[in-house]
């Protein structure tokens, strides 16, 4: 990695922030309230010690929201439906962790794996469709969201696989006892996931897989030619259905770490928005472990310190256009850059054979 | 370009009458003996046109911006656009100037994921997404500005005014006569054909017109031959004097347009208010439709009649949803046997086999839970995606990322 | 003599190479005049100015006796200039009438396409000028030959005089080649000038009243065609003696590398793509397919490679069952491929050379170790290659795309030479290649054969069946129509093969 590419690495997001910041900063102002002033806010809350560890929890899922969605852009497929993964995954993941005993880590490890499994099961259906019909994920997934949604809500329920306790009008699925729980580290005030280092492993994992075997190579030259990938040897059929898995299994994961540590039960209090939040990241953090690492925590800095602007009168919306811009911002960067980097290597390919064509006459 | 078997079947319009007037047969008989009359009741047509004009819009929106070659995932964000500019301009000046300020907001909105693809490059679905992204955020943000202050909250406006309806004289009270009167298949006619002239909204109308409009300028017109070559082959548009960045900036904005004008008649005629969510993924349904319409605006429309159906069952009577797979079964069953008839065994199986899941569905289950009904569209228009595989004609470069020239010639 | 075209010392840059530099022409009205170079010559930059699709740096360009300042084609079209392009701009969806309208609709009420007008002078020009086409014709239905006469009657249509043609006959057959020129001649006796690129120096010869030669971006000689010989013309084209392929001896083996019995394929159940093919190669020779693009060759080629399954038929290759090996199992035995498109099929474009290195040979040392990449060993085989082939990029970190065509070819070749294959399949290897590459690429094919190999060398080009097969076959409309040993027989018969015409 040499130096211009780290810095043209990251000079995209660090102009995609500014713009957006810049963006935010007009609007602002024009209700009447000072930038500066709403951005020390956000930062002296957003920086406080409790606040970082749940920043940090939640900056785990929206992680591997993120490196959901990369799996998927390295081979150009948009898996919108993190968002039905994810809900089927945590949903199913929390009745069996409810209806079973096992001992401490066996339970989690299950409680895992039929979260990865579930999600990785409802994307494959997106995957087949595409295969076999050449239906667009992009819009199969996006049906599928909605009727996966429809199914949780229909199986939530007490006469079902829901559960509800006397005198609540909450209905979630049954608790999952104490030897399904990962227990949290209590650090600087919070209770910080275990979670956090799985999901990072998670985070290593892909990048190992995408960059140095023969499976990520595939993938990636999939990606870039299909045509190229099919010569080459390549599956291209099972690639993309693989793909979809992979990503949807890493999707089903997401909510995991809220199953563990916190809640220990399902219910329809868990939040939604994890696709678009996911394929932002991705884009944001540049399909690389590390970026999508820094952008989920900055994504979910964002969020929380969002809470502290409503009690001072700004519209916590603001947050959120400002997530919209920094997406556009950034895309529109690597772009620019992209065309800027292809054309300086052309000059070098031009002028080096300028140079040869000397050597030969 | 070879015509399959069916499709040649249906392009004839003596045998797409016969069909009809079968289905039609097939309905009043299973609402004779199930008792749920109101499949073909003026209600549910009334409602059937009402939720699918929003798709039709969007679905248009759709045609319009593919047919130039871009790809448009931000008609959900175009959508919203137009609910909330809609409502809250309603509510400001009336329903018309909320229209109006609906259709430029949409126009800007289009604008910009014209810039963001065609000028800028930027990956298609993604500018969509973003788009998407900013249209929430911001729709809440404003919401919290203004609706607050006038008797609405965050999440819904205040009331707004309707824009007006229409019957038209004497056609609809007799047809609602013959309705009230009962008379097997004869009522159903007039039932269906009831809704469709009672009460009707000025925008329905409009936004029907927006059909053959489109149809006339893309096929009968300078700019539109320029759009549909856009989306052809830009290179050889370009070749012959075409501007195609300006013909994609123009079509991409009618595409925003005409997707907030969905949005629009959302809020302002299938209901009176602006409410967060309102367009529930109907964005999506309407790129759905433009595939299911081959990217022809009667297709698009015939598209957006049957999604909208399976919308308006979820707001209608239980036992209507479960008739309806009654009917699907008995026509299913029919059309396999056709199909054995004409020797397409393969397709042939596969109506069976609906037929009987169909059937076999209504007669195990008394009511179709809500949460299922909620999804029924989606579900649809994924069973539709996938039989619609094999006989879909594309503009050739929708999709593709298109730079003017500069390139170095070998 | 008029001249309706003059171009003075025109020159045009582009970030890293000058297409164009001291280029200077003179056409005169009514004449057939030919502009020929090899690739990257910078033909096609030199028409693209003159078409107004590209704006040059410096220099004079002037119509008729008159300067002209093209904005964009729509000036050169008033110019009556008319350009005819190699790759049709046209849309496959829409018919030809309207194909040729866009741009210049005729128009009623301002903005509605006025259709009866458009087609009353459709069919006027089209009677004028004797070109054959159905206005209401869908253009993807159309035969090569009529796309391109569509082509011709856009810019006819749009009142052109001075017709530009970007190699019109790379893809058509000698038979449609004589009626093109036919309907040239036609044309310049009605007064219109006509410019043509080409590379195809027998024909240039043929038809041409004017030769300009250009290389390496500049005009280099101006000639009459009877006062010059091909020879003569290809080596100003190169600028030095042409590379002579070598003669070799036999060196047949006697084991079968592929052998095809009877192979059908029917693409989507439509037209027969292949239609009973056999054929048997061995090591140490080259079997030429000799065909126009588009008779079956991307089929047959795809077949082997096990991309498509052929309906019926059965073939081997290196031994084993066709039909059930996967793409990867046949490349993995030790096939090479050299893809006709090479952009689209035999390379990463954004990805460095050395990831490149790996396309192809990514299941097997030494590229792989077990399930993980050797980028180390790619990287280090990379420079070879570069080194042996004299492949043309500053390191090997640069993206594929960076470099020229015919870089990027050698580059192909050498990667697939490094398995030393038995089998080596190569389509149009050198197709949109510099003479200078084409001349390493032909050694290199020649040395697979020697040290053993069995090569199926797919081309169109006759100068390079000729110099390379120890046997051709002539693939006609998806069937194998004819067989020659190339001491038995000319260009002239070949080519006439290529057409269907039978031949005894």
């Amino acid at each position: 990695m040499n130096r211009s590419r780290i810095f043209w690495g990251i000079a995209a997001p660090v102009s995609a922030i500014a713009v957006s910041l810049l963006l935010a900063s007009g609007i602002l102002l024009l209700q009447g309230a000072s930038p500066v002033g709403t951005f020390q806010l956000l930062f002296s809350y957003g920086f406080q010690p409790r606040n970082i560890v749940s920043e940090l929890n939640q900056a785990s899922a929206y992680y591997l929201a993120g490196i959901a969605a990369a799996i998927g852009f390295k081979m150009l497929l948009f898996n919108i439906g993190i968002d039905g993964q994810y809900r089927l995954a945590v949903f199913f993941a929390a009745v069996v962790g409810g209806a079973v005993s096992l001992p401490p880590v066996l339970h989690v490890l299950l409680i895992i794996v039929v979260a990865a499994t579930v999600g990785g099961a409802w994307a494959a259906i997106s995957g087949f469709l595409r295969v076999k019909y050449g239906v667009s994920e992009v819009i199969s997934s996006i049906m599928l969201n909605f009727i996966a949604a429809g199914l949780v809500s229909y199986m939530l329920n007490p006469n079902r696989l829901g559960f509800q306790a006397e005198g609540s009008q909450n209905v979630s699925t049954p608790a999952i006892p104490e030897s399904g729980w990962l227990p949290t580290i209590e650090v600087a005030g919070g209770r910080l996931y275990l979670f956090i280092f799985f999901a990072a492993l998670v985070g290593v994992g892909y990048w190992i897989l995408i960059t140095k075997t023969v499976f990520g190579f595939n993938l990636r030259a999939t990606g870039i030619s299909f045509r190229a990938a099919l010569s080459s040897g390549v599956n291209a059929p099972r690639m993309v259905l693989l793909t979809m898995v992979l990503s949807g299994a890493t999707a089903g994961l997401v909510g995991v770490g809220t199953l563990l540590s916190d809640t220990h039960n399902y219910s329809l209090a868990f939040p939604s928005g994890y696709a678009l939040t996911g394929l932002a990241l991705a884009l944001l953090g540049r399909n690389h472990p590390v970026g999508i690492a820094f952008a989920a925590f900055f994504w979910a800095f964002l969020e929380r310190s969002a809470g502290i602007l409503d009690l001072n009168g700004i519209p916590t919306e603001i947050v959120t256009m400002m997530q919209g811009t920094i997406v556009i911002s950034i895309v529109v960067a690597y772009e620019l850059i992209r065309r800027l980097n292809l054309r300086q290597q052309q000059a070098a390919v031009g002028s080096h054979q300028e140079e040869s064509k000397e050597d030969d006459k | 370009m070879k015509t399959q078997g069916w499709k040649r079947f249906l392009s004839s319009p003596g045998k797409i009458a016969v069909a009809i007037a079968g289905v039609f047969f097939v309905v009043a008989l299973v609402e004779r003996f199930t008792g749920a009359t109101d499949i073909t009741s003026s209600g549910a047509s009334g409602a059937t046109l009402r939720f699918a004009i929003p798709i039709l819009l969007a679905g248009l929106g759709g045609l319009w911006s593919e047919r130039a070659g871009v790809i448009n995932i931000g008609l959900e964000g175009m959508m919203i656009v137009g609910t909330w500019m809609g409502a809250w301009f309603g509510f400001l000046y009336g329903p018309w100037t909320g229209v109006l300020f609906a259709a430029i907001g949409g126009a800007l909105t289009g604008l910009l994921h014209a810039i963001l693809t065609v000028k800028i490059g930027i990956d298609q679905a993604v500018s969509g997404l973003a788009i998407n992204l900013l249209a929430v955020g911001a729709t809440r943000y404003l919401s919290g500005i203004y609706f607050v202050a006038n008797g609405g909250d965050i999440s819904v406006s205040p009331l707004v005014q309707q824009p007006g309806t229409f019957s038209v004289p004497g056609v609809s009270e007799f047809l609602g006569a013959i309705e009230e009167h009962d008379t097997f298949f004869v009522s159903s006619v007039a039932g269906v054909l009831g809704g469709l002239v009672t009460n009707v909204s000025w925008m329905t109308l409009l936004a029907l017109l927006c059909v053959p409009l489109t149809w006339w300028i893309l096929w009968k017109t300078e700019f539109g031959l320029r759009v549909r070559f856009s989306g052809e082959n830009p290179v050889a548009a370009e070749s012959l004097g075409v501007n195609v960045y300006r013909v994609r900036y123009i079509a991409i904005s009618i595409s925003g347009m005409l997707a907030a004008l969905g949005g629009a008649y959302l809020s302002l005629v299938a209901s009176a208010v602006y409410r967060e969510g309102q367009t529930g993924g109907r964005g999506f349904i309407g790129l759905a439709t433009v595939i299911f319409g081959n990217w022809r605006p009667g297709g698009v429309f015939s598209g957006s009649l049957l999604f909208g159906f399976t919308d308006a069952l979820r707001v209608r009577q239980a036992e209507s949803v479960h008739a309806v797979l009654a009917v699907v079964a008995i026509v299913a069953l029919l059309f396999a046997i056709y199909l054995l008839a004409v020797r397409r065994r393969k397709g042939a199986v596969v109506s069976g086999v609906i037929g009987l899941l169909a059937g076999i569905v209504f007669l195990q289950v008394e009511v179709i839970p809500d949460e299922f009904v909620t999804f029924f569209p989606n579900l649809v228009t994924l069973l539709v995606l996938v039989f619609m595989a094999r006989r879909l004609r594309p503009p050739a470069m929708a999709g593709a990322k298109y730079r003017k020239g500069e390139e170095i010639s070998e | 003599m008029s001249s309706v075209i003059e171009v003075a010392g025109l020159e045009k840059r582009y970030p890293g190479v000058v297409a164009n530099h001291d280029v200077n022409l003179r056409v005169t009205k009514g004449t057939i005049h030919a502009v020929i170079g090899e690739n990257g010559a910078g033909k096609s930059t030199l028409m693209k100015a003159l078409y107004g699709m590209v704006k040059p740096d410096k220099g004079t360009i002037a119509v008729e006796g008159v300067i002209q300042s093209f904005r964009g084609p729509q000036d050169a079209i008033a110019a009556g200039i008319g350009m005819v392009h190699q790759h049709f701009m046209l849309a496959d969806n829409a018919t030809v009438l309207e194909n040729v309208i866009l741009g210049s609709e005729p128009k009623k009420f301002g903005i509605a396409i006025d259709f009866e007008l458009a087609r009353s002078r459709f069919t006027e020009i089209v009677d004028q000028y004797g070109l054959a086409i159905d206005p209401d014709a869908l253009v993807g239905e159309l035969s090569v030959g009529g796309r391109q006469r569509v082509e011709i009657a856009k810019v006819l249509f749009r009142g052109a005089n001075i017709l530009i043609l970007d190699e019109p006959t790379a893809v058509l057959v000698p038979q449609e080649v004589d009626e093109l020129f036919g309907n040239l001649k036609y044309l310049t006796e009605r007064g219109l000038t006509i410019l043509f690129i080409s590379h195809k120096l027998q024909e240039v010869l043929e038809v041409s009243s004017f030769i300009t030669v250009m290389r390496q971006g500049t005009t280099v000689a101006s000639l009459n065609p009877l006062d010059t010989t091909a020879k003569e013309l290809a080596e100003l084209m190169v600028g030095r003696q042409l590379p002579q392929a070598r003669p070799t001896e036999s060196h047949v083996g006697s084991k079968r590398v592929l052998d095809i019995h009877g192979a059908s394929y029917r693409p989507g159940g439509g037209r027969e793509a292949l239609k009973n093919i056999s054929l048997s190669l061995n090591v140490g020779e080259i079997l030429g397919i000799a065909g126009v693009e588009g008779n079956g060759q991307t089929e047959l080629v795809e077949m082997i490679l096990g991309i498509i399954k052929p309906d019926e038929g059965s073939f081997t290759v290196l031994g084993k069952d066709g039909l059930k090996s996967t793409t990867r199992a046949i490349r993995d035995s030790g096939v090479g491929y050299i893809p006709q498109d090479r952009s689209r099929d035999a390379l990463l474009l954004p990805e460095p050379l050395w990831a490149n290195r790996i396309l192809g040979h990514q299941a097997t040392p030494p590229m792989a170790k077990g399930i993980w990449v050797n980028k180390g060993q790619a990287q280090i085989d990379s420079e070879r290659i570069v080194r042996e082939y004299d492949v043309r990029t500053p390191s090997i970190k640069v993206a594929a795309a960076a470099l020229s065509g015919g870089n990027q070819q050698k580059f192909i070749v050498g990667r697939e030479m490094a398995k030393n294959p038995e089998l080596l399949v190569a389509a149009q290897p050198t197709r949109g290649v510099d003479v200078g590459a084409q001349s390493i690429i032909w050694d290199q094919l020649l040395l697979a054969k020697e040290a053993g190999a069995g090569v199926l060398l797919v081309s169109a080009d006759l100068d390079e069946l000729f110099a390379l097969s120890d046997r051709i076959a002539v693939i006609f409309s998806g069937e194998i129509v004819a067989q020659f040993s190339p001491s038995e027989t000319t260009p002239e018969l070949l080519g006439l093969a290529m057409t269907g015409a039978k031949t005894s």
